[in-house]
């Protein structure tokens, strides 16, 4: 492929507002066929919003785009399908209650006079399948597939509308390693088949492994386009950032103490009665920090709610400094000194329609020094706010700011300045770095690292395993609701952590 | 015996054809994303238009017209109302259903202060060429008024439309995930606006019942509950038109009981037996709701360009 060498879609001065926020400043891209062209940026940097242009998801102030030499604007999604774009995006666009060949035809359905032609469409479906190893069953209920087979339908719904230009965006965040290295099989696939596969990630590692070129993004404008020889991970991640950032933190090793947390034969049930936490055992001491490692989706989450008290215990025990704590509530829990970074900030961190100082004391409002007897004492709270919003580098315009109008980012930095404020002696972390950018997961990192120095004990529950490997001592891997091995962070491997997590056996670890 | 049983099947039919439309008309607006808890309303429009309009016309055919027209214009009010300016659906349609009875109402005094006028008349009873010769079934389905065979030949067809046509798929699609439909190329607001107005047609039908069909004139709030009686019907039959047309049938063979039992000279209250269709509605939906599986995103506006 040489630099003379025709765009495929070239985009200028694309510009795209939110309101006062600039998502897309002036950007330019060329993307050629054959190629795989990565999108690289923080969240935020809007990559996803770039996409959704492309796609007619969303319309821009101001640019042009070119698509093979010709002007380019889409009015909508189905403009875009018709000129040969088309999108996997982040959140699936499947019908959970449809069949994969169902959500495979909507919106360009055969059809054999009034009836739907299913048929023909299989046929095509099949053909596709086999070309590029995509297998899937085409009368599956999408809603009875693993993610990995819903993100095929995906890209079986984009070629089945013959899309030259493949847009994906962050499919690698739902996928265990081995599923990754099969999706970039299949996106080589494409490309050598002399499709465009552009790729939206914020993770260095892949984009360095399957990328022909790499455009990177900062705060809405392109920062350049590299290519993977000229680049290493310390490159792209100072253009994305837009600083040197630190992508290891440094830690001393571990100096564990006495047992914290002791769970004995757990388990839990998910809203449909069936058990997703399978008898799981697990010790953490003052001190040290343990990963649980894991596809999402294999019980942690449910591990979690039932450790921050937000999820009924079936069986078993959970103990606290020696303290039965099982089915013990929230504020029970806070009152054994246990804190919670929740997974979804949205649902279970923040009140986003409050204040960021009520948010902050959201654990202790009604206590002193916060309260008395019936009355807040909001020149407390405001003082604590501002400490900690400080302390924590929150960015925001005050601390009466309404908490929704803070950066993602931002958020989970309040909802990390909360937890770890009250010196806690367990702290649970559930993803505390989703969706945030390089530059608070440094600061994030650090704090946990940080807490464990004080003698908390932490429980770090990550699907990324660069975090997991940087940041705990020991690690668990937890698969369809068991424990099936642990081991030492320092010497573990990422590869046969990877296909760990992924169901295989590891003959070194400790395997039940 | 069989008599009896023949003629209390009948009268089910019969009494369940508002019901039937009713749920239809409910089907094909949720399936799509949209609560209409306006059919009741949208049936008592039609039931006065249609009269007011056959009374001045002369013609039972264009009552029919006016009829369904008028639900397609309550429809289409909700319709607007809902997906354009994303209001709350259960808010437009009590005001739909308040704004019907004012409506009716006021009209009713205007136009028949004295009373209805003589010489209105009710649609003719069919007799099915060869299907209402058959015996048991004939008299059962096939002989009987329009809007009672057609509501039955409606059901099969919307079935068939719902889960074998592109129209179906898509309706569907955009009830359970308007945003996914959305970006395969379908017009949500486009489609979801058809099939309110589709709907309201439907329920118009289902309150020509009243005054072209069961009886030739027009009475103040005379739909009497039939219309959410129907959406009751709708959710025990899992918004499938087959499933409905059972549940209708169930509630019409509730009302046809007294009549008969009348017939038959029975000394049961009637007020007992006429309890029965609001009973059991009130069992059906406090039994099914948490256990029915309504469309996924059936009340939830779609506001396209949003972010999420």
């Amino acid at each position: 492929m040489s630099a003379s060498e025709p765009a495929l879609l070239r985009v200028e001065g694309l510009t795209t507002r939110f309101g006062p926020v600039l998502a897309n400043d002036a950007v330019g891209l060329d993307v050629r066929a054959g190629e795989i062209h990565a999108l690289l940026g923080e969240n935020g940097a809007g990559k996803t919003t770039l996409m959704n242009v492309l796609f007619g998801l969303v319309e821009p102030d101001a640019g042009t785009m070119l698509l093979r030499g010709q002007p380019y604007r889409p009015s909508g999604p189905s403009d875009a399908i018709r000129v040969g774009i088309g999108m996997v995006h982040q959140h699936f666009m499947l019908i959970p209650s449809f069949t994969v060949i169902e959500n495979v035809v909507l919106g360009s359905e055969p059809t054999d006079r009034l009836a739907l032609d299913l048929t023909t469409a299989r046929a095509e479906l099949a053909r596709l399948s086999a070309a590029y190893g995509l297998e899937v069953d085409p009368d599956a209920l999408v809603r009875d597939l693993p993610v990995g087979v819903q993100q095929r339908v995906e890209i079986l719904k984009a070629l089945y509308r013959k899309a030259d230009i493949l847009i994906l965006d962050e499919p690698t965040a739902v996928l265990a390693p081995p599923e990754v290295e099969q999706l970039f099989g299949v996106m080589r696939g494409l490309a050598a088949g002399g499709r465009a596969v552009i790729f939206i990630s914020h993770k260095l590692r892949e984009v360095l492994t399957v990328a022909d070129r790499i455009t990177v993004l900062r705060r809405g404008r392109v920062v350049g386009t590299v290519r993977p020889a000229e680049a290493t991970e310390q490159s792209l991640a100072t253009m994305m950032v837009g600083r040197p950032v630190e992508l290891v933190v440094e830690k001393g090793p571990a100096r564990p103490g006495a047992h914290v947390l002791r769970v004995e034969g757990l388990r839990v049930l998910d809203q449909r009665g069936s058990v997703v936490v399978d008898g799981v055992d697990l010790t953490i001491r003052a001190g040290e920090i343990v990963g649980v490692a894991g596809v999402e989706g294999n019980g942690q989450t449910e591990l979690v709610e039932a450790l921050a008290g937000l999820r009924s215990v079936r069986d078993g025990r959970i103990t606290v400094l020696g303290a039965d704590l099982t089915g013990a509530g929230p504020r029970d829990l806070a009152k054994h000194g246990v804190s919670h970074i929740p997974e979804d900030r949205h649902k279970y961190g923040l009140v986003l329609a409050h204040p960021l100082s009520d948010n902050l004391v959201l654990s202790r409002y009604d206590r002193p020094p916060f309260a008395a007897w019936l009355r807040r004492t909001f020149s407390a709270v405001r003082r604590y706010a501002a400490r900690l919003i400080a302390e924590y580098d929150v960015r925001t315009a005050s601390v009466q700011a309404q908490t929704g109008t803070l950066s993602g980012g931002n958020q989970q930095k309040a909802v990390v300045a909360r937890e770890l404020s009250t010196g806690p002696r367990l702290l649970i972390a559930a993803q505390p770095t989703r969706g945030v950018d390089v530059g608070a997961t440094e600061l994030i990192h650090r704090r946990l690292i940080a807490a464990r120095d004080g003698g908390a004990a932490v429980l770090l529950v990550s699907s990324e395993l660069d975090e997991l490997l940087a940041v705990a001592d020991r690690l668990v891997v937890m698969y369809r609701g068991r424990i099936t091995a642990e081991l030492d962070a320092a010497t573990a491997n990422r590869e046969a952590l990877g296909l760990l997590i992924a169901g295989g056996a590891d003959v070194t670890t400790r395997a039940t | 015996m069989v008599d009896i049983v023949v003629a209390l099947l009948a009268i089910s039919i019969v009494k369940s054809t508002p019901l039937v439309l009713g749920a239809l008309s409910g089907t094909v607006s949720e399936r799509s994303g949209i609560v209409n808890i306006a059919i009741e309303g949208m049936m008592l429009a039609a039931a006065f238009a249609g009269f007011a309009v056959a009374i001045q016309s002369g013609s039972l055919l264009i009552g029919l017209l006016a009829a369904m027209l008028s639900g397609a214009l309550l429809a289409l009010l909700h319709a607007v109302l809902t997906v354009r300016f994303a209001v709350d659906q259960i808010i437009s349609g009590t005001a739909i259903n308040v704004l019907a009875v004012g409506l009716t109402g006021f009209f009713n005094r205007q136009l028949f202060a004295t009373g209805a006028p003589p010489g209105a008349m009710v649609l003719p009873r069919l007799h099915v060429p060869v299907l209402g010769d058959v015996p048991v079934l004939g008299p059962i389905l096939f002989q009987h008024q329009p809007l009672t065979i057609l509501a039955v030949v409606l059901v099969v067809v919307l079935h068939y439309a719902l889960f074998r046509t592109r129209w179906g798929l898509r309706t569907r699609a955009v009830g359970e995930h308007p945003l996914a439909a959305d970006t395969v190329g379908i017009d949500v607001g486009r489609l979801r606006t058809a099939n309110v107005v589709l709907g309201g047609v439907l329920a118009g039908l289902g309150g020509a019942y009243f005054t072209l069909e069961s009886v030739p004139h027009f009475e103040p709030l005379m739909t009497n509950g039939r219309g959410f009686i129907a959406l009751a019907a709708m959710i025990f039959g899992k918004w499938t038109p087959l499933g409905a047309w059972g549940a209708a049938l169930l509630f019409g063979l509730t009302e046809a009981l007294p009549v008969t039992l009348q017939i038959q000279g029975l000394a049961v209250p009637y007020q007992l037996v006429g309890m029965l269709p609001y009973v059991l509605t009130i069992v059906v939906v406090a039994g099914l709701v948490g256990r029915a599986h309504a469309p996924a995103a059936v009340g939830v506006p779609y506001v396209k360009g949003q972010r999420s």
